[in-house]
């Protein structure tokens, strides 16, 4: 039984990793906590959603599922789409609204209140198109199958998880070993500096925006496929996702992931002790004891 | 002609409810660049505070204490404070932003706080009954609406001349000092944190008093009364009635509380039930272009912040 609260709590958690991860480069890049980024989550599920049901309406074949996975070829299709969709999204927020605030070069909780106004617009236009009632990827059933020790999982559950750690792994690659992720750093570090050795911040900063955005949607799809889709299904997330990021060290993309992972586990944990209503106050209690005993968080550099 | 006169007294007395928070608010983003995206949640506390104090006792849930309603507006401002005390505390002398994050999750907590603990808030049922100020007088709905009006438009006029007072003062432009240049503040012998976290409170006690006078206006309290869609709401109010101004703010919820008032009455006359919740959305899409826009073309909002508060500066001109 405790197993099975673990498999829970690393899905779960698997899911706000991703997110965290996308927020924690945008937030280390950007420098300002972005509200808008759950929003970022929710569209790219319904662009999922829209690619995918469009697909398999007008070819049937591609929504039959796959091997022992509930979805058809149209899911994928449909993820891919919606990467590039929300990279774009990403990308005309960014020049219609916090380009032009940069450039004036005020302070960043402009930035903040001004993601926050974004959110909001994002968030109540899904609702406006797709209405609050909840929409599903696939109306198969997935059986859960034992795995070890009377954990059980679907499979779906399975590739969400796999999907999330080779993600993490290759983030962290590129950010490590590509020149794109070398200037991603080095704006990070000291955007100034970096500009004068070269480095196109302009160009960066769009590759932070993509970068993120694509992580939301992968992250979204899998929260579309696993739970649900609903317009609010990435607000719900924002909190165990900046509490997951600042946990991690605001930066780090590992830790993000495994600070995801923590935050997941103690929902799970919480679910199963303590009751499933108290389960959204558990990345604030996180939040609180880190920003009091270690707001640096576990990989992070210290500040001053 | 009466019914006009009393609608217009419900209508302008629950703007002036709006009016305070974004008093409140105003201390906090408009004087001192605190970042609150939680006003729902020390609005909610002032409100359930309050609440408790002054509800006769009944056997669901914890109190009620019968208390006077002026001794539960006290309760409800010292719990917004300390509320933001704490948080403040924590956060403030982190990364601006970590406030925004926490005063997040802050609001999150609240509401699932009063909507699950229901031993001490009565869960979804919420609180009924909360005294009234005159509720003696309720059968004759004029002389009850314009009496109600005149407590709340004491209380905030009391909140914004205390507010006008504190910001010319030594203290408000330590604030704005702060909030313009950190450095030559501190250079100068000021502790920002501690500065931050005194305005911060200021602006906590002025949101749970608002929600306190709400709460009694209104009679009745319940968890979706504080969802975060409260919190939208007073941010377009101060940011459309001009940040750092005073009087910007009580013009802002007036304004924007009249747009959604009317708006919402025009969606319920013309659109068919089952499309109301879509439009309302829409409504909401509205405010946040309307934040963005102002942000982008007109920060100053309706009326701007004034250039000078310092009555020194301004003798000498004259």
């Amino acid at each position: 039984m405790n197993a099975q609260i673990i498999m829970d709590g690393l899905i779960a958690g698997s899911m706000i990793g991703l997110g965290a991860v996308g927020i924690t480069l945008t937030y280390s890049i950007l420098r300002f906590a972005n509200f808008a980024h759950g929003d970022m989550i929710s569209w790219a599920a319904y662009f999922a959603l829209a690619i995918s049901t469009a697909l398999g309406t007008l070819v049937p074949g591609l929504s039959q599922p796959l091997g022992p996975f509930s979805f058809g070829w149209s899911l994928p299709v449909g993820l891919l789409t919606a990467i590039i969709c929300t990279g774009l999204l990403a990308l005309l927020v960014d020049w219609l609204l916090f380009a032009r605030l940069r450039q004036r070069g005020g302070a960043v909780i402009i930035l903040v209140m001004a993601g926050f106004g974004a959110a909001l617009t994002l968030r109540s236009f899904l609702e406006f198109v797709f209405t609050s009632k909840p929409a599903y990827f696939t109306n198969a059933l997935q059986i859960a199958r034992p795995l070890f020790a009377g954990a059980h999982a679907t499979p779906d559950q399975l590739l969400g998880l796999g999907i999330a750690v080779v993600l993490v792994v290759l983030v962290h690659l590129a950010l490590t070993r590509t020149p794109a992720g070398r200037a991603m750093r080095a704006v990070s570090e000291n955007q100034a500096l970096a500009g004068l050795a070269g480095v196109n911040v302009a160009k960066t900063i769009r590759v932070a925006w993509v970068f993120g955005a694509g992580l939301a949607a992968v992250a979204g799809v899998m929260a579309g496929l696993l739970v649900q889709i609903r317009p609010h299904m990435g607000h719900d997330l924002l909190l165990p996702l900046f509490a997951a990021a600042i946990l991690g060290g605001i930066g780090s993309v590992p830790g993000a992931m495994i600070a995801g992972l923590i935050i997941g586990l103690a929902e799970a944990f919480c679910v199963q002790f303590i009751g499933a209503e108290w389960r959204a106050a558990v990345s604030f209690i996180v939040l609180v004891a880190i920003l009091l005993l270690w707001p640096q968080g576990l990989f992070g550099k210290k500040t001053t | 002609m009466i019914e006009l006169v009393s609608y217009g007294a419900f209508f302008l007395t629950l703007a002036l409810t709006f009016g305070i928070m974004c008093l409140g608010l105003n201390v906090q983003w408009g004087q001192t660049g605190l970042f609150n995206v939680g006003v729902a949640g020390f609005v909610g506390i002032g409100a359930y505070v309050s609440a408790l104090l002054t509800t006769p006792s009944v056997p669901e849930h914890l109190g009620g204490f019968d208390l006077p309603i002026v001794l539960g507006w006290i309760g409800a401002a010292v719990a917004g404070a300390l509320a933001s005390v704490l948080l403040g505390a924590l956060t403030l002398r982190l990364r601006s932003d970590y406030l925004a994050i926490a005063t997040f999750g802050f609001a999150i907590v609240v509401q699932l706080a009063a909507l699950n603990l229901q031993s001490i808030t009565g869960g979804p049922f919420g609180i009924s009954f909360i005294p009234r100020p005159f509720g003696a007088l309720a059968g004759d709905p004029l002389v009850f609406g314009l009496l109600n009006l005149g407590v709340v438009s004491v209380v905030t006029i009391g909140v914004y001349a205390a507010l006008e007072h504190l910001m010319r003062s030594p203290w408000g432009r330590v604030l704005r000092a702060i909030r313009e240049d950190e450095q030559a503040a501190a250079a100068l012998g000021k502790n920002a944190t501690l500065f931050r976290i005194q305005a911060f409170a200021v602006g906590g006690a002025i949101m749970g008093l608002a929600g306190a006078v709400q709460a009694h206006f209104i009679g009745y309290i319940s968890p979706e009364g504080y969802v975060p869609i409260l919190t939208f709401q007073v941010w377009a109010m101060l940011i459309v009635g001009g940040s750092g101004n005073n009087r910007g703010a009580i013009l802002g919820a007036v304004v924007v509380w009249a747009f959604w008032a009317a708006s919402g009455a025009i969606i319920a006359a013309i659109v068919p039930p089952e499309e109301q919740a879509r439009a309302s959305a829409l409504k909401i899409v509205m405010i946040g272009i309307a934040i963005c826009v102002v942000l982008l073309l007109r920060p100053r909002g309706l009326l701007g912040e004034l250039k000078t508060v310092s009555r020194h500066i301004e003798d000498g001109k004259a």
